[in-house]
């Protein structure tokens, strides 16, 4: 494989990300690895399961009585449509429309650092209550599951701006399309574990 | 590079491992680091034998006892077996599909330092304060109320070392899936080629439920959480789960590919075509499936209910079936053969009965009823030694005698072989065929001491006199190897004479490119087939010669585990007041980490090409340089 | 090679139908030597799957032995190139078969005595004058000692459970701080004591433990719990219900006071340096921060394990730690206020310890 190669529209493959035999493994590596971090989030959701509303006797916080929807709903709606936005990244990507790309992707890590920033706030929110990661069993699961969920978000972000800036000057090339189609799998991953998170811990906790 | 076979000096040859990304010098680094702990796990088991050799005996303090019976557990599996497994995997299943190395060489040598970090990580614990002392199974309360930071090395270490194996298997996966040579379909691959896949699969599925309750336990002991602080509304039965959904399939994950390893030689040393290679491929897929449905079989005295406990008890039996259709199989692949009583085969053959002894006391431990008696007792010990020993053991030390001249071009002394072998065998079955009476006496496992009448004396002192032949069969081994190394007689690409798959078509040790030219596979067995065509050049060649593209070595991945190494000893001393470093300790070394992560991205390592030229002097000289510059 | 092969083996055959005559183990503590129901039925199983396991091993066998002897190159010649046969359709099938027929006869008894053991409904059941029908006993594991509470007849003990014959005794278990496993391998398997949740079973004794060569049953913690889980001991004494009604009904009263002058000097030592941790009343319902003491002259071990005779004890009381490590009771120097007990107060202690008796 050749990096200074250069491409055009027209001699870019339909799926650059699975070119090369390189950026196949690295293809199906990556859909392995989503397997495992499949089973780490099922292990995490059946723990907070078991532990949701579990604490020292007299406790009185419980799922339904601290969250609130509005703001959980809001932060759904933001990752989701960072999701959409990759998915434009993605498509100008196979087109090898590399300024489009970065532009979408730009659009998707703001979204991204603004889910994270409310996360941080809510979290911030429930500690000044007194509901802090050593108060319960629930509080612990709790944020042991919602906090992987946002180091995932934190590492996915890092992920798209590393490979922005580094690629910024030298475009697309069959080395790095498989980098970028994979930070997008990977942003769609967090997308769907949010949403169980949104339906196991805040919808199910809410309505009880 | 074409000054390939010079005599290089020792720091130039450290240098050389530390970052090489050659999948059969990774084998040799998991062979040597395994082998090591091996021998550490080992003189644990001695001074347990030690201990319990008489009634009463003061040898070790009950404190001491815990340590090194938690820590024997734990090395043999994590340290020991699994990192044994994995240097054969290494070193031959990219052979065996004609592959010139893993789908992520990288990835490879970083899994290797991260269980070489963590394996010495968890055992600086003898020297810094003592060792975890809660068991292999490291149980949620016992452990929390466990004092000093023994535990908390246990935690830390297997995160580590447990992240090194989680990326070795979805590397040997994609390798297995993508990488095949053109002809080598699925059901033409050998069968340790197979039992490497799913066992591959079953850590990819298996390791991050550990890793989760681990972080628990980590978050728990360090950081005040309150997962298993029952008090707190916590739950201790939620580690017991975690820890067994990873366990079961453990066990899976250490005796398929010893069932690999003995499925080839079988084949080898019959000189017969495996009976049954469908059925065997099924029945490994079945047992690696199956192993995910019955972990609560662990766990049939914690009081889970009835439904649960016969739900399991059942699943759990229907693993019998899947094993016995291997064994059969294997009968009746040396059935009709030409048996060669070389000694990998004789291992393979001890396997044989050794192994139906500890599979049919599972069935027996999976009448839930009945466990009620066996569970924790002397029985299970000598269960899962019989499995274990009996099973992925000899498997190892079968695979030591069969693989060794193609990993290193010399053959270990059959003579020798045989010395270890009968001693090892012997006092295998001396030592654990009694411990199951032990335990129908009532004796239960993990005491460090017991009454005199109890009457458990004779048979103790029989299991420990057992113990001792072992180590004189290990010690002989030890000298075998020094005396093969010193020797160093070399051998051609089929040592056995009766290779049947690729690895024997290629010279000994192959060559750092594997496969000048990628063969083409024309069936199952194809390097037999060739030979029995009376192919003369060995093999049928899917490509014409050409330049051949290789992964560049790197440092950073030794520099990356070490970033591990350094943050867990930061994590480690967390919540002690008087060491106020640890927080920096823990940041500094995250950051080793994560920064050369990014020094790994940020910079093109597009590898280099050999040329025809340079495969064409190479062939000359033999064929088997190991590309060291 | 071959010939030891086949030798060893047969050698290996003796050895162990010696060790299964050699014995059964003791009838105090063997598996084999079932003294109840539960036991029974656990025994049969392991019998019933013996034998089936020992039938595979056979055929097993057969088939190994005859291949090795059979198949050797030494015997074919070197050059001799086997057929390569594929498999059998006919003969998977068999051996597909034969282990899932094998299987279902010792699923069907598994399951009925999985459901069978854990049926504890009969536990609350209670007869027409609102009395249990059956005897509950509560067992709360500490570390390193068992306390038995009778809620239904108000009393406890510890270290030394007392039970009825020929009735079904039923158990709730539970720990106080850890993970324990409640054990008595001649009358019944085991069952988890967690830290978080109660666990219920029953036991049925058949024979007074008096006809044992030692008095007592053995029990044992089966689950690791620390430095001395080897000797988380307990005993059991099984009488007939008549005998079981006396020792109750004596259990039931407040303890005399010490009659003999030397005991009456270890009471009031006592009552100054051990009373904050233990009763010696067996009348309440347990939870001190040590074991129960009342009837403890009758007890066969003490702290579960240890001879029962008052040099023992008084080696005990001085320095605990050193019999059972890591254990929580304080040595003598420090429950005497700093000053190591002397040889008369051990003494009296001693009498006095000894004196608490509730058997005529």
């Amino acid at each position: 494989m050749d990096i200074n190669k250069r491409y055009t529209a027209q001699s870019w493959p339909d799926h650059p990300e699975t070119a090369t035999l390189e950026g196949k493994n690295k293809f199906v590596g990556f859909w392995l690895l989503l397997a495992a971090e499949t089973v780490t989030f099922a292990s995490l959701f059946a723990t907070y399961l078991a532990l949701k509303d579990k604490g020292p006797s007299g406790m009185e916080f419980t799922a339904a009585g601290l969250f609130e929807l509005p703001l959980v709903f809001a932060m759904t709606m933001i990752l989701l449509t960072s999701s959409l936005t990759s998915v434009y990244a993605m498509y100008h990507m196979k087109n090898h429309n590399f300024k489009a790309m970065q532009a979408w992707l730009g659009i998707t890590v703001l979204l991204g650092l603004t889910f994270l920033g409310l996360e941080i706030y809510e979290f911030n929110h429930y500690v000044h209550l007194g509901f802090g990661f050593t108060h319960s069993a629930f509080s612990s699961a709790f944020y042991v599951l919602v906090g992987t969920h946002g180091a995932h978000v934190l590492f996915g972000l890092s992920w798209f701006i590393a490979l922005m800036i580094r690629n910024s000057k030298r475009g697309l090339n069959m080395y790095n399309a498989p980098k970028f189609y994979l930070a997008a799998l990977y942003w769609h991953f967090i997308d769907v574990v949010w949403v169980f998170i949104f339906t196991v811990v805040y919808l199910m906790g809410v309505i009880g | 590079m074409s000054s390939l076979a010079q005599k290089k000096g020792f720091g130039a040859v450290l240098w050389d491992y530390l970052t090489t990304v050659d999948h059969k010098k990774i084998a040799i680094l998991y062979l040597i680091s395994g082998g090591f702990f091996f021998l550490v796990g080992g003189l644990e088991a001695m001074l347990i034998r030690i201990q319990l050799m008489k009634a009463g005996n003061d040898f070790l303090s009950a404190g001491l006892y815990n340590e090194i019976i938690t820590m024997h557990g734990t090395t043999m599996i994590f340290l020991a077996a699994m990192p044994l497994l994995l240097a054969f995997m290494n070193a031959i299943m990219p052979l065996q599909i004609g592959a010139r190395d893993v789908a992520f060489p990288f990835l490879n040598s970083l899994g290797f330092w991260l269980f070489f970090f963590g394996g010495i990580f968890l055992n600086l614990s003898w020297f810094m304060g003592g060792a975890p002392d809660a068991g292999w199974t490291n149980y949620a309360s016992l452990a929390l109320a466990s004092e000093g930071h023994g535990i908390d090395f246990y935690a830390l270490g297997l995160t580590i070392s447990g992240f090194g194996t989680l990326i070795a298997g979805i590397n040997f996966l994609v390798t297995i899936i993508n990488m095949r040579a053109p002809g080598m379909t699925y059901m033409r691959m050998p069968l340790f080629t197979w039992t490497t896949f799913v066992a591959s699969a079953l850590i990819l599925l298996a390791f991050p439920p550990l890793t989760i309750g681990l972080f628990f336990m980590i978050f728990d002991r360090l950081f005040d959480s309150n997962f298993f602080v029952v008090e707190m509304g916590g739950n201790t039965i939620i580690w017991e789960h975690l820890f067994w959904i990873f366990g079961h399939p453990e066990v899976y994950i250490l005796i398929l590919p010893a069932f690999g390893i003995f499925s080839e030689i079988f084949a080898i040393f019959s000189r017969k075509r495996l009976f049954g290679y469908t059925a065997l491929v099924f029945a490994t897929i079945l047992i690696g499936f199956y192993g995910f449905m019955v972990w609560a079989h662990h766990m049939f005295t914690v009081g889970l209910g009835p439904t649960a406990n016969a739900v399991f008890a059942l699943a759990t039996m229907i693993i019998a079936v899947p094993t016995g259709i291997k064994i059969f199989n294997w009968l009746l692949t040396i059935w009709g053969g030409s048996i060669q009583f070389s000694v990998a085969m004789v291992y393979a053959i001890a396997f044989i009965p050794s192994f139906v002894a500890g599979g049919v006391t599972g069935v027996m431990q999976a009448i839930a009823p009945l466990d009620y008696q066996l569970h924790d007792s002397y029985f299970i010990v000598a269960h899962f030694h019989y499995v274990i020993v009996g099973g992925v053991v000899l498997g190892l030390l079968a695979g030591t005698h069969l693989y060794w001249p193609k990993m290193f071009g010399t053959m270990l002394s059959e003579k020798l072989g045989m010395v270890t072998f009968w001693f090892f065998f012997i006092g295998f079955h001396l030592t654990f065929f009694i411990q199951h009476f032990l335990g129908l006496f009532g004796m239960p496992r993990r005491v460090y001491t017991f009454n005199a009448d109890q009457g458990w004396d004779l048979y103790n002192l029989i299991s420990s006199v057992g113990a001792l032949f072992m180590a004189i069969g290990i010690i002989v081994l030890l000298v075998n190897v020094v005396l093969t190394t010193v020797k160093n007689v070399r051998v051609g690409n089929d040592p056995w004479g009766d290779g049947r798959t690729l690895e024997w078509a290629i010279p000994s040790p192959p060559p750092f490119y594997n496969f000048a030219q990628t063969p083409l596979v024309r069936g199952l067995d194809t390097y037999w087939i060739e030979k029995m065509e009376g192919n003369k050049e060995g093999m049928i060649y899917a490509e014409p010669l050409g330049d051949i593209h290789m992964p560049n070595g790197s440092i950073i991945p030794f520099v990356m585990s070490f970033g591990m190494f350094v943050a867990a000893f930061g994590a480690l001393y967390f919540m002690d007041d008087t060491k106020p470093w640890a927080l920096a300790v823990l940041v500094i070394g995250l950051g080793i980490t994560f920064g050369s992560m990014l020094v790994r991205s940020l910079k093109d390592d597009l590898g280099f090409y050999i040329t025809k030229e340079e495969l064409i002097e190479d062939a000359k000289r033999g064929g088997n340089t190991d590309g060291h510059k | 090679m071959m010939k030891g092969l086949t030798n060893w083996r047969l050698f290996a055959l003796m050895t162990a139908l010696l060790v299964f005559l050699s014995g059964c183990g003791r009838e105090e503590i063997s598996t084999l030597i079932p003294a109840g129901k539960v036991a029974q039925d656990q025994f049969n199983l392991l019998i019933l799957s013996s034998i089936v396991m020992t039938f595979v091993i056979i055929v097993v066998s057969i088939i190994f032995v005859l291949a090795i002897v059979k198949f050797r190159r030494s015997k074919l010649g070197e050059d001799m190139i086997p057929e390569q046969v594929e498999g059998s359709a006919k003969l998977e099938f068999i051996w597909t078969a034969v282990p899932i027929v094998l299987l279902l006869i010792l699923a069907v008894p598994t399951v009925y005595s999985t459901f069978d053991l854990a049926d504890v409904t009969a536990m609350d059941s209670v007869n027409e004058e609102g009395e249990q029908n059956h005897l509950t006993v509560n067992v709360t594991a500490y570390l390193y000692w068992w306390e038995f509470e009778y809620p239904e007849q108000g009393i406890v003990t510890a270290q030394e459970l007392v039970v009825p014959t020929d009735e079904r005794v039923y158990f709730n278990l539970i720990s106080a701080d850890i993970k324990h496993s409640f054990w008595i391998p001649s009358v019944g398997g085991k069952l988890d004591v967690n830290p978080e949740n109660v666990n219920k079973f029953y036991l049925e004794f058949d024979k007074p433990s008096s006809e044992l060569e030692t008095g007592v049953f053995y029990g044992k913690c089966a689950e690791l719990c620390g430095p001395s889980h080897a000797l988380m001991d307990f005993k059991v004494k099984s009488v007939d219900r008549e005998e079981f009604d006396q020792w109750v009904t004596a259990m039931q009263e407040e303890p005399e006071p010490a009659a003999e002058a030397l005991a009456q000097d270890g009471e009031e030592i006592f009552a100054n340096s051990c009373i904050g941790c233990h009763a010696v009343s067996g009348v309440g319902s347990g939870g001190m921060a040590g074991p129960n003491l009342a009837a403890f002259g009758d007890r066969n071990r003490i702290a579960g394990f240890l001879e029962h005779d008052e040099e023992t004890l008084k080696n005990w009381i001085e320095d605990p730690q050193q019999y059972k490590p890591g254990n929580l009771m304080p040595d003598g120097e420090t429950n005497n206020g700093g000053e190591p007990f002397s040889e008369q107060e051990l003494d009296a202690l001693a009498a006095y310890l000894m004196s608490l008796t509730v058997e005529e």
